[in-house]
This record gives structure tokens, C-alpha cells and sequence, in this order.
């Protein structure tokens, strides 16, 4: 029990927060098409975050928040010049956007190993959700005991502070949204401000991918934007519905991959653990696979008839 | 310095020429390749591939690991990567093709699912008795500091037959990116063509993942095709120059890293790319930034111009600023604002273009559709000099109109 409080029950936190927040904000990603976006901005996370380093000299998490967000604005604003002025498809403009993002990043990555920086690329690639330990946490009373929950991981608060400022953009913004995703011409003409939405829920997605970025790396947390809610809209015709099973599934693949990582080898007699971020992703994927080979409607072909 | 001039002219020793070689050799089947991909608008297509190998990457060397002790053989790691990104592949098209989800989600989900169970698997290599771990994180950023000769030939070959193979097959391609019901009527099997090509990219993504790593040869097919869109309007040039832009991309950037230690090759080679797109994106004639902006202001002139000249002709007064001051360097009034002689004629003229262009579209408005919207042309230039007679007989006197 101790060793669950110490080793576990934080990461586990941790991913579960993350995959929630993503999945929620997934589910408008998928329904506006714009699921890349999510992978052009994990991309390119990382130059933000190095750049704030080289800047800063710090690792400090504000700093690297607020050089990760500058650097996710950039790439929006590069995307959408690309685009507008040099008359590219989109996802041609984002391929050539953050991939030369992300090669600044590694390139000032390596550039700066002589200066001895704590970040390396692989953990930016598959980050680090093991690490999170909470020393203090030996037993249930830790729990209520102040001394020891001022001890639990920053990470912690950080991405439950985030996953908040998720919720209350989803909650305040809900009707703009919603509206903003099946139809933005009518958003339009109602003055929903699409574009500013379409901005914000950018900003979300950056927000969220930074918060992610440090515990399950940039390439992992794309599985958690897409998967629970692309799953969960082939379960479902109503919106509602669809938030709820991309959560359900968010949670279900959070416990299931941290426990299949942390234990499903030793339960095979290998005394082995994976890696925690990759099992969750992958068991995102599984649960997305079978919503493609099962889910009740799978095939699209609008909403049925009001009763 | 010294040491990226020697490596630009080839001459920093055997190996590194021929890792040079290679890569340049990948860059422009990369190039060419994507140029297609494209035209056919599933860029970020080669995004999901790219991800997928991770987890055939890893099982290979598990697998090779277990057999000889030592994971690091490159055409066994490759054929497992390009197995594992063939099923990424085929479950893109199956999730697009047959559920709801568009293929962005597609994408996105196979990209990071199967990337994370290959992170899954590196996790399993690392606490596995297998020399050689070091070498796949060569997989991920590239390097081409420590690679082998018979692997830079291996690389070098293989890029060259692609080049061969992508040459062979351009019509065909060609024809299936413009308009595949067209393509299907003149025989080609379009399935078959497009299923080529997904299978050609995949292979030169294989094929570079040891140069660039896997996360940024996705560059390689898309930045160099981009490039070479802004500077031709033809498919044919565009395929080429793709193909020159990304061998060129490959060169700056495998000479510029070993000019120093421990510089990533794929960032240097991405790096170069998009340094290429930029100057091809703000300086291209036509279609860059700075030739659109250029056109969009000689137009604005042309258009103030001729809004003054038909102002001065009906003696309506003018007050916008740029009109006034173009009509005064045209010579056509004079600095108080009152035209001269030249300015008179000129005016006159314009009053009568005028005219001409709103009857023919009066007149024939179907036909009008056809040519410049705006009526700056001069109308001698589009239409024939009877079809201008036939205009100025039937053109009702000056007082009517007026």
C-alpha cells in the first residue's frame, strides 16, 4: 500500500487529469476535423521550451509554460501566413511549419548538451511519468497530513490547474463551440466569433499539451487528443453523450495503461516495468480500434430522426 | 568554417562523402515523391507512416537482438520499419475509408498510437540484455556521425532506385493527382497508382529514417515540394525542382553538421530545407510574398489611375491622395490640380474604354465573364478590331449616355 501511495498514486493522478483534459477538448478537434492541429502544436513544444531554458537559464515551470505558449502562438500565426499569403494546403503548411520547429528545438538542444541542460530529447519524445515520486506519501494518513501533501510533485498541481482552466473554457464557451464546430458560417451570422473560439480552443490545446508534454512527452499526448474522442464519436450521435464516453474512455485507458505498465509484467513473472505514457496511448488505441470495428455508429449518416 | 568548405567540396574523406552522397540521393527522391503527394493534397499522410515504423523498428531489434546479441543491422531494422508502417498505413486508409472519422483523426491516432507502443517497446529493449541500445536513439533525431560505409551505401543505392522507380511512374502519378476520373478513363489504374505511391513513400521514409530520424524525415517530403510549388506553375518542373530543392536540402545540412561535433544531421538537413521555403516563400517571382505584393500594389495603381482619369473626364473633383499623386506624375494635371492638355486626351480616352467595356458587357455578358474582371485591359487588346467597330457603331451618342 505504502509503495502504491509513493511510486504510483501521483503518476496515476497525473495521467488521468491529463487524459481527461485532453479527451475533453479532443472531442471538438475531431468534430471540426482539425485533429492535427493537436500534433503540430505537441511538435512543437519542445523549441518553446528549450528556447525559455536558453533564455531564462532555468527550468523553472512558468518560464518554460509561457516559452512553450509563445512558441505554440507562433506556430498558429506561421501556419495561417503559410497559408494565407503563400497559398498552400493547410496540412502541407503545418508539415513544413512544425517540422522545422521541432528541428530548431533539437538542434538547440544539442547545441546547448555542453551547457549541461537536464532536458533530453527522449524525454521529450517519451516523457517521464515514473519520476513523479512522492516521497512523503507512505500510507493513507499521508493523505491529510500537510507536511507531507506540501511535499507531493509540483507536476501535480500544475496539471490539475490546467485541466480546471479546460473545464471553465468548455463550460463558458460551450454554446460557441458546439456551434463554432458543426457550422461556422451560422456561428457566424450569430456572432459566435468563430474565429476568436477557434483561437482559444488553439490556446486550450496548447495549454494542455505543455502540461502533458513534461509527463508524457510530445508525441504521446497526440493519442490523448485524438483517440477517447474520435472512439467516443463513433459510439454516439449526441454531443453530450460523446463527452461523456470520451472521459469514460480517458479514464479507462489512464488506469488500465499505468497499470498494465507498471505491473503487467511482473503479474507474467518478468520483473520488468514499460513505460507508463506509451501503454497508455497504446491501450487509447486499442480502445479506439474496437469502437472502429464495433462502435454502434461507426458509420456516420447524421443524427437520427427526433422521436 | 574550414571544415564545412571542405565538406561542401567533397573533400573530407571517403565515408563522409559518401554519407553525403546518400543523403543527397534520399533528399531528392524525397523531394520528387512528395511533390506527388502533394499534388494529391495527403501531405501529412507521410507523418502518420513515419511514426508508424517506430514499433517495427523495435520489434526488429528485439528480434535481431535475441539472434546475434547485437540489434544493430540495418536492413533488418529497416524491414521491420517498413512492415510496421505498412499496417499504420493500411489502418489509416480503413479507418477513413470506413468509419465517420475524417482522415485527420485517422492520422493523428495511428501516428501517436503505434509511436507510443514503440516507446513501449524501447522500454522493453532497455531493461533487455542487447548491446547496441545506444544506436536506435539514432533512429529518432538521425545521425549520420557513426554510420557505417555499407550502410551509407546501402541508403545510397536504395535512393537511387527509387529515383528510378518514381521517374518511371511520374505520368502515371501525374494523371492521378490532377484528375483521377480522367486518369481512369485513359487506363490507368488509379487504386493501383495510388497504392504505388503510398508504398514509394514509405520506402524513401525507410530509407531515410537513419539520416533524419524518424520524426523529421516527414519534412523531407513535404518542405522541398512546397519550395518548389512558389516558383512554377507546371507539374512536371515543380516534380523536378522538388527533387533538386531536397538534394540540395540534404547537402547543406550533412555538410554543415560534420563541420562540427555532435550536430544532429536531420535538424541540420530540416533546418536547410526551410531555409530554402523561406527564400522560395517571400522572393519567388509570382507566386512569393514580396511578387504578390508588388502585383497587388501595381494593381491598386492601375485601378486609382483609371478611376481619376474617368473622374477628370465627368469634371468630378478628387480627393484621394494616391489617385491625385499619380495622375500628377502621369503628367496628367498639373500641380493645382487642373489637367493639362495631355491629361485632357487621356481622360477622353479612358471616358471611351469605358464605354466600349460596359457595352460589350452589356451586351455580351456571357463573353465578358471570360476576360479581366476589372476593364483595365485596353479593350484593342482583348477583343478583334472588327468585334471593336461593330462596339463603336452601336455605342450610343456621348449626351445620352451621360
Amino acid at each position: 500500500m505504502s509503495d502504491f501511495m509513493m511510486f504510483s498514486l501521483v503518476p496515476m493522478t497525473v495521467a488521468i487529469i491529463i487524459s481527461m483534459t485532453c479527451a475533453l477538448l479532443g472531442n471538438f478537434l475531431v468534430l471540426r476535423r482539425q485533429s492535427l492541429i493537436s500534433d503540430a502544436i505537441s511538435h512543437v513544444a519542445l523549441p518553446g521550451i528549450v528556447a525559455s531554458f536558453l533564455l531564462t537559464g532555468t527550468i523553472a515551470s512558468t518560464a518554460m509554460m509561457l516559452g512553450a505558449g509563445v512558441s505554440a502562438l507562433v506556430t498558429v500565426v506561421m501556419i495561417e501566413a503559410i497559408r494565407r499569403l503563400g497559398r498552400v494546403e493547410i496540412s502541407a503548411a503545418m508539415g513544413v511549419t512544425f517540422t522545422s520547429l521541432f528541428a530548431l528545438g533539437v538542434l538547440l538542444l544539442e547545441m546547448s548538451h555542453a551547457s549541461g541542460v537536464h532536458i533530453d530529447v527522449q524525454h521529450a519524445l517519451y516523457g517521464n511519468l515514473e519520476s513523479l515520486i512522492w516521497f512523503e506519501g507512505v500510507g493513507l494518513a499521508s493523505l491529510f497530513d500537510p507536511v507531507a501533501l506540501a511535499d507531493l510533485p509540483p507536476q501535480l498541481a500544475r496539471v490539475s490547474s490546467v485541466a480546471l482552466v479546460v473545464l471553465v473554457f468548455v463550460l463558458v464557451f460551450r454554446r460557441h463551440l458546439i456551434v463554432g464546430s458543426f457550422d461556422s458560417e451560422f456561428a457566424a451570422s450569430v456572432r459566435a466569433r468563430p474565429a476568436l473560439v477557434d483561437l482559444l480552443l488553439v490556446s486550450m490545446v496548447a495549454v494542455a499539451a505543455i502540461a502533458a508534454f513534461e509527463a508524457v512527452g510530445s508525441i504521446i499526448v497526440i493519442a490523448m487528443f485524438i483517440c477517447p474522442a474520435a472512439a467516443a464519436r463513433l459510439m454516439t450521435n449526441h454531443l453530450g453523450a460523446q463527452i461523456a464516453w470520451s472521459q469514460l474512455f480517458a479514464l479507462i485507458s489512464a488506469v488500465l495503461g499505468y497499470l498494465l505498465a507498471g505491473h503487467g509484467l511482473i503479474w507474467l513473472g518478468l520483473e520488468m516495468s514499460l513505460s507508463a505514457a506509451g501503454m497508455i496511448a497504446t491501450v487509447a488505441g486499442l480502445i479506439m480500434l474496437l469502437a472502429c470495428l464495433w462502435g454502434p455508429h461507426r458509420r456516420g449518416g447524421g443524427a437520427p430522426a427526433e422521436a | 568554417m574550414e571544415a564545412w568548405w571542405r565538406a561542401l567540396a567533397f573533400s573530407s574523406g571517403y565515408n563522409t562523402t559518401l554519407v553525403t552522397v546518400g543523403a543527397m540521393l534520399l533528399g531528392a527522391s524525397a523531394g520528387m515523391i512528395g511533390a506527388f503527394v502533394l499534388l494529391r493534397k495527403r501531405s501529412l499522410v507521410s507523418d502518420a507512416i513515419t511514426h508508424a515504423t517506430l514499433p517495427g523498428l523495435a520489434l526488429a531489434f528485439i528480434l535481431i537482438g535475441l539472434i546475434q546479441g547485437d540489434g544493430r543491422w540495418l536492413p533488418g531494422l529497416l524491414l521491420g520499419a517498413a512492415l510496421s508502417s505498412a499496417l499504420g498505413l493500411w489502418l489509416v486508409q480503413l479507418v477513413s475509408a470506413r468509419t465517420r472519422l475524417g482522415e485527420d483523426a485517422a492520422i493523428g491516432a495511428v501516428l501517436s498510437t503505434f509511436f507510443a507502443f514503440g516507446v513501449v517497446l524501447i522500454t522493453v529493449i532497455q531493461s533487455m540484455n542487447v548491446t547496441g541500445q545506444s544506436g536506435l536513439t539514432g533512429y529518432l533525431v538521425g545521425s549520420t556521425a557513426g554510420m557505417l560505409a555499407a550502410e551509407a551505401m546501402l541508403i545510397a543505392v536504395c535512393a537511387l532506385g527509387l529515383l528510378a522507380a518514381i521517374f518511371v511512374l511520374r505520368r502515371e502519378f501525374l494523371l492521378v493527382c490532377f484528375d483521377a476520373d480522367f486518369a481512369q478513363t485513359q487506363g490507368v489504374n488509379t487504386w493501383r497508382a495510388d497504392l504505388l505511391l503510398l508504398m514509394l513513400l514509405m520506402a524513401v521514409v525507410v530509407i531515410g529514417l537513419k539520416v533524419t530520424g524518424l520524426i523529421l524525415i516527414v519534412a523531407l517530403t513535404i518542405t522541398p515540394p512546397v519550395s518548389a510549388r512558389f516558383w512554377t506553375n507546371r507539374p512536371p518542373r515543380m516534380v523536378a525542382l522538388a527533387a533538386v530543392l531536397g538534394a540540395l536540402s540534404a547537402y547543406l545540412g550533412v555538410t554543415l553538421s560534420s563541420a562540427r561535433e555532435s550536430l544532429p544531421t536531420g535538424s541540420l538537413i530540416v533546418l536547410s530545407a526551410f531555409g530554402i521555403f523561406l527564400v522560395s516563400f517571400l522572393a519567388a517571382p509570382r507566386r512569393g510574398v514580396f511578387a504578390s505584393l508588388m502585383a497587388h500594389q501595381r494593381f491598386r495603381r492601375r485601378v486609382h489611375l483609371r478611376q481619376g482619369l474617368l473622374s477628370m473626364s465627368r469634371s468630378e473633383p478628387i480627393f484621394d491622395g494616391l489617385t491625385l499623386r499619380l495622375l500628377r506624375r502621369a503628367g496628367h494635371i498639373r500641380r493645382d490640380g487642373v489637367a493639362t492638355a495631355q491629361g485632357q486626351a487621356a481622360a477622353r480616352d479612358a471616358e471611351h474604354e469605358e464605354r466600349l467595356w460596359a457595352l460589350y458587357r452589356q451586351l455580351f455578358p456571357g463573353d465578358a465573364l471570360h476576360h479581366e474582371h476589372a476593364g483595365l485591359e485596353p479593350i484593342s487588346q482583348v477583343l478583334p478590331p472588327d468585334a471593336i467597330n461593330a462596339l463603336e457603331q452601336r455605342l450610343p451618342p456621348q449626351g445620352e449616355s451621360a
